[in-house]
């Protein structure tokens, strides 16, 4: 292995960029003739839009468009769209809601893009946008997911207006969905014979994404070709091309190159296609000029697409000796007012088939109703889906050990999945995996059987210790493409594209169509080159992020690049290896299959015969001494489609002091024993897991978007009110452990790690607190509020 | 952004002319919430005059009993003061925990008081020592200078300049802080005077703004302890009630806020 290869704790070749302030971010791009746009916003949750007067701002210093939804409409460009189909279980498509990416008619959530004023300075744009004089009909509206399926509520989509025809009748207002998945018929039999059944009902909280860097565009066009360039904060701009050109119509997408500069940070907010970059796109053309839109971490709080917020009740049924018999899960989820790019998909099939967890439950039924309202569409972030499921299902189980009286870990132990693969009911099939592995270490690691006297320790000091335990599976990189394409109703192929370029000095540039945006792609992909030549990093390049350099790719989101990206790469490196190995067979007059490669030299093996990289490359192209049957170039493409997901797995234990007076709740320690398979760079690997775990101590402890029932509007619209998770809340102690079992499913056995903490530290949070109150009626975000009225409420339960 | 003219007069005379000579001026002592609601055009003033270079609103001093203290002084050079941390601890103490490092640097003493922030901590500060509020026209006790939410006793155009701060037999502060923007969500503020007068002033709390929390005060009287404070009422009808925090909640943090200044004191 080559110093710098796979398993090595490299430091990261891009941290020199970001750490002397040399990174370039899209707002950092700026073009000759640069204008700016600022987008004026619907500042009310639900209305009818009466009239627009834009005489005034039109004249306003500098300005040089101001752009409508009519304008765009008649222009022929379409409707952002959601491109995962998923049908309800009558059998009729999801019902989805005509996006236009500037509001035509109707605003439907409070920060909607109605006009985008386009002027030669950003201040002047906004001046003018100040100008803008619009007229709304306010309308009812509804925000909370509990109210979106009122028979009073107020309908966000009107589909008879819109032209929808329901050949099934009309389902409720506001359902945008109701599918299953699961057998319903086998799992209401395991309940009947069940000897207990635990309920819940479950809040998951709804939050914002916070990438450190808010979004931007920067839209360029070129009338000599009628070529575009958008510089963009994406996490796909692959995807990002073929939803522009071929869906929303705006550029053709070989006129159309898409370049994501330094992206600091998505957290799945930069997946979906958002009307700004329509819009820009649409002013470069329409204005002959660049144009730049930057937003102001206030439009984040009211455009990037949220997370989670869903209601849930779930039950499970077990027997006599405590064995899981059955599982039903009723859930209700939030799309907000209109369908985001993977909407669909977050709370359906990256929801329900994580309901196994780590466990043989042998039937599981799982109900979803999607449903509108008149607030930000949501998405996915950190987790999508896999977050909401895994608290669903850990909070039951802590709730089931209670109530029956028997050991948390114990009841767990007793139903983990021991054979792999392993069918769960509910779609996949785990390929690998050490549950007991895992739980062993955590609960050793933790001191789980000391907790009683630190618990005492505690008491002393009056605070009330309590322990948590919260046992995870992940499932990354959503395949394969035939299977999620076909009956899962995804709209493209999940598949990963890399090339591998060895210059004829013998440098290596790796093109791969993930995009890192802060989880240390060059370096991690400069490993794996790294090490199958047995070159330094430092002669490794990793391009991603630009269309006309990297030809494919589907992006970073779901943990998906340790699985698929990786792959590629390694595919790639077999073709390449292959032909150099042919090339320096020929060049030693040696057979091929003698040809090794070691300390970064091509030898023929058992002699002292041998080339470097450089010459076999320069061979390869001062193409003098090869034969007729071998092509120039050392440079090869490879896809990687996967044979099934990647599934990580983890168990977490959570320790808490909470003071009673004022139900404060401190982390005092936290341990995670993570399963990711091979890991290929330990200490990003350990960056990962400390973010994953802090952004679920946000949403356990402090994270949770709230809109004003009566208006409609967002009430933490900014960091003064909607709490980030800081320094101070972190764990007093916080220890991180891997266990390896390699994925079967891809060339380096490895499994994905991006999403992990945020999915298990929930769960091993609340079941701490509510072990320390003594009571389980709590829900995200346990503020000290929340606890100190739960304390108040079981104090009052004690003097009744 | 609206256009705003930023001026930096060398003496108060000076400030007062640009002030009334301007359509729309406003005095500038830090900015920490000013700037921040010009950002969100809730203020367009034409004029920004800024009053902490002036030598008249700088410098800490001690005499006759008090601790005299410029308004143009900022948070970080309250905390870090020897003569603060001497006379008056409690105070050093709540200036180092206000906002982050950023706000600590800017804001000022008088930029505080002056604005009368809900959550804003010095308003306490004022209050529970009995401070008296100097200003270019005047001298105003604390107890008549806080009038609600962001009002305070100062006319328009009226500049403070310095806060005098009667030097306690001892004081404390306990803070339990807005999860999110730091602030304090209920802070309370207990002194014992020179005299043996018991001053407790309640910050972030109230539905209009600071507040002398009496019955806390008749409780210590009697006995200073923080068990006497235990069986204190507190109507919550007076207190804020918002998505931070319900006016039950702040309730319960008065006292135990109070509990904890009076334990660390006691």
């Amino acid at each position: 292995m080559a110093k710098d290869g796979i398993g090595a704790s490299v430091l990261r070749k891009e941290d020199r960029r970001f750490t002397t302030g040399q990174g370039t971010y899209t707002d950092d791009v700026n073009r000759p003739g640069q204008l700016h746009a600022v987008f004026v916003r619907s500042p009310h949750a639900h209305a009818t839009i009466k009239s627009v007067d834009l005489t005034a701002a039109r004249a306003m210093p500098g300005v040089v468009a101001i752009h409508t939804g009519e304008e765009l409409a008649e222009g022929g460009i379409n409707n952002l769209i959601c491109g995962w189909g998923i049908t309800s279980k009558d059998g009729t498509p999801m019902k989805m809601g005509p996006y236009p990416p500037l509001a035509i008619g109707k605003v439907r959530f409070v920060g909607q893009p109605v006009l985008a004023v386009v002027a030669e300075s950003r201040g002047q744009a906004e001046d003018a946008a100040h100008a803008v004089e619009v007229d709304y009909d306010i309308l009812p509206s509804v925000t909370r997911l509990a109210d979106a399926l009122n028979p009073d509520a107020p309908a966000v989509h009107h589909f008879e207006a819109d032209g929808a025809v329901w050949e099934h009748g009309q389902p409720p207002k506001n359902l945008i969905f109701d599918w299953e998945l699961g057998d319903a018929k086998a799992t209401d039999q395991a309940f009947a014979k069940a000897k207990h059944v635990v309920k819940i009902d479950v809040v998951n909280n709804r939050t914002v994404p916070s990438a450190m860097e808010a979004r931007a565009v920067v839209a360029e066009y070129a009338s000599a070709g009628e070529h575009f360039t958008l510089w963009n904060t994406t996490q796909n701009p692959h995807l990002l091309r073929v939803v522009l050109s071929a869906f929303i119509n705006v550029a053709p997408e070989h006129k159309l190159r898409i370049i994501a500069p330094d992206v600091g940070g998505g957290f799945g907010s930069k997946i979906f296609t958002y009307s700004e970059e329509v819009v820009c796109l649409w002013s470069a053309k329409a204005t002959g000029r660049p144009v730049k839109w930057a937003s102001s971490r206030s439009e984040a709080f009211l455009t990037d697409a949220h997370g989670r917020d869903h209601i849930t009740t779930a039950e499970m049924a077990f027997d006599e000796n405590h064995k899981m018999l059955g599982l039903k899960v009723d859930t209700i989820a939030n799309l907000g007012a209109y369908m985001s790019l993977f909407a669909s998909l977050i709370p359906t099939y990256l929801y329900g088939p994580l309901l196994s967890g780590q466990y043989a439950i042998p039937a599981i039924h799982c109900n979803v109703r999607a449903v509108y309202t008149n607030t930000v569409p949501v998405d996915a972030v950190r987790g999508a889906g896999r977050p909401e499921a895994t608290y669903v299902l850990e909070r039951l189980i802590e709730t089931a050990a209670r109530e029956l009286g028997v050991d948390r870990a114990e009841l767990r132990r007793k139903n983990f999945v021991r054979t792999f693969p392993y069918q769960t009911p509910v779609l996949w099939q785990y390929d690998s995996g050490d549950y007991d592995g895992l739980l062993d270490s955590v609960l050793a690691k933790a001191d789980w059987n000391g907790f009683p006297a630190r618990k005492a320790e505690s008491a002393k000091r009056g605070k009330l210790r309590g322990i948590g335990l919260s046992c995870y599976i992940e499932a990354c990189g959503v395949a394969p493409s035939s299977a999620v394409g076909g009956a899962l109703g995804c709209g493209v192929g999940m598949w990963e594209m890399a090339e591998i370029k060895v210059n004829p000095v013998g440098t290596v540039e790796v093109f791969v169509g993930t995009l890192g945006h802060g989880q240390g792609h060059e370096t991690t992909y400069a490993q794996i080159a790294a090490d199958r030549f047995g070159i330094p990093i430092d002669s490794i390049s990793v391009i991603e992020g630009d269309t006309d350099k990297v030809q494919q790719g589907m992006g970073s989101y779901g943990s998906r690049t340790a699985g698929n990206g990786t792959s590629a790469v390694s595919k790639a490196l077999d073709k390449v290896e292959a032909k150099a190995k042919k090339i320096a067979a020929h060049l030693l007059e040696a057979s091929e299959d003698d040809i090794k490669i070691e300390d970064g030299n091509f030898v023929i093996a058992g002699t002292d015969k041998k080339l470097t990289l450089t010459e076999v490359a320069l061979a390869a192209y001062a193409f003098h001494k090869l034969p007729t049957d071998i092509e120039p170039g050392l440079d090869e493409k490879a896809y990687f489609d996967p044979v099934n997901l990647t599934y990580p797995a983890g168990a977490f234990v959570c320790e808490v002091e909470v003071d009673p007076a004022t139900g404060t709740t401190e982390i005092v320690n936290f341990t995670a024993v993570d399963d990711f398979g091979n890991v290929i760079n330990p200490m990003i690997v350990e960056g990962q897991v400390h973010g994953g775990v802090i952004h679920g101590i946000g949403q356990a402890l402090l994270e949770e978007v709230v809109y004003d029932p009566d208006s409609g509007q967002l009430m933490t619209g900014s960091y003064n009110d909607y709490c980030m998770p800081r320094a101070d809340n972190l764990p007093t102690n916080f220890e991180l452990a891997f266990q390896v079992t390699p994925s079967p499913s891809n060339p380096l056995g490895v499994k994905g790690c991006g999403e992990a903490g945020a999915i298990g530290a929930p769960p091993a949070i609340i079941n701490a607190i509510t072990d320390a109150i003594g009571t389980n009626d709590l829900q995200m975000p346990a503020t000290a509020e929340k606890v100190w009225r739960a304390l108040q409420g079981v104090s009052a339960k004690n003097a009744a | 952004m609206h256009e705003t003219r930023y001026h930096r007069p060398s003496s108060l005379d000076e400030a007062a002319k640009i002030l009334s000579a301007s359509a729309d001026g406003r005095y500038l002592s830090g900015g920490q919430t000013l700037i921040p609601t010009m950002k969100h055009r809730l203020a367009e003033p034409t004029d920004l005059i800024d009053l902490t270079r002036l030598a008249e609103l700088k410098g800490i001093s001690e005499s006759g009993g008090a601790l005299t203290i410029g308004a143009a002084t900022t948070h970080a050079e309250v905390a870090s003061s020897d003569a603060v941390r001497k006379a008056i601890p409690a105070l050093a103490a709540l200036a180092g925990k206000i906002g982050d490092p950023a706000v600590r640097h800017k804001g000022t003493i008088g930029g505080s008081i002056a604005n009368n922030d809900p959550g804003a901590d010095y308003p306490a500060a004022a209050l529970g020592l009995g401070a008296t509020i100097h200003t270019s026209k005047r001298a105003i006790a604390a107890d008549d200078f806080f009038k609600g939410m962001f009002t305070t006793a100062l006319e328009d155009g009226e500049i403070v300049t310095k806060v005098s701060f009667p030097i306690p037999t001892k004081a404390a502060y306990e803070k339990f802080h807005n999860a999110a923007s730091r602030y304090a969500l209920t802070g309370v503020f207990v002194a014992v005077t020179k005299g043996g007068d018991v001053r407790v002033a309640v910050t972030g709390a109230g539905a209009s703004g600071v507040f002398r929390a009496g019955g806390i005060e008749a409780a210590l009287s009697s006995t200073f302890a923080a068990d006497a404070i235990g069986g204190v009422a507190i109507d919550s009808s007076d207190l804020l009630s918002d998505i931070h925090g319900s006016a039950d909640y702040r309730a319960n943090l008065i006292k135990v806020m109070a509990e904890r200044a009076v334990a660390a004191i006691a």
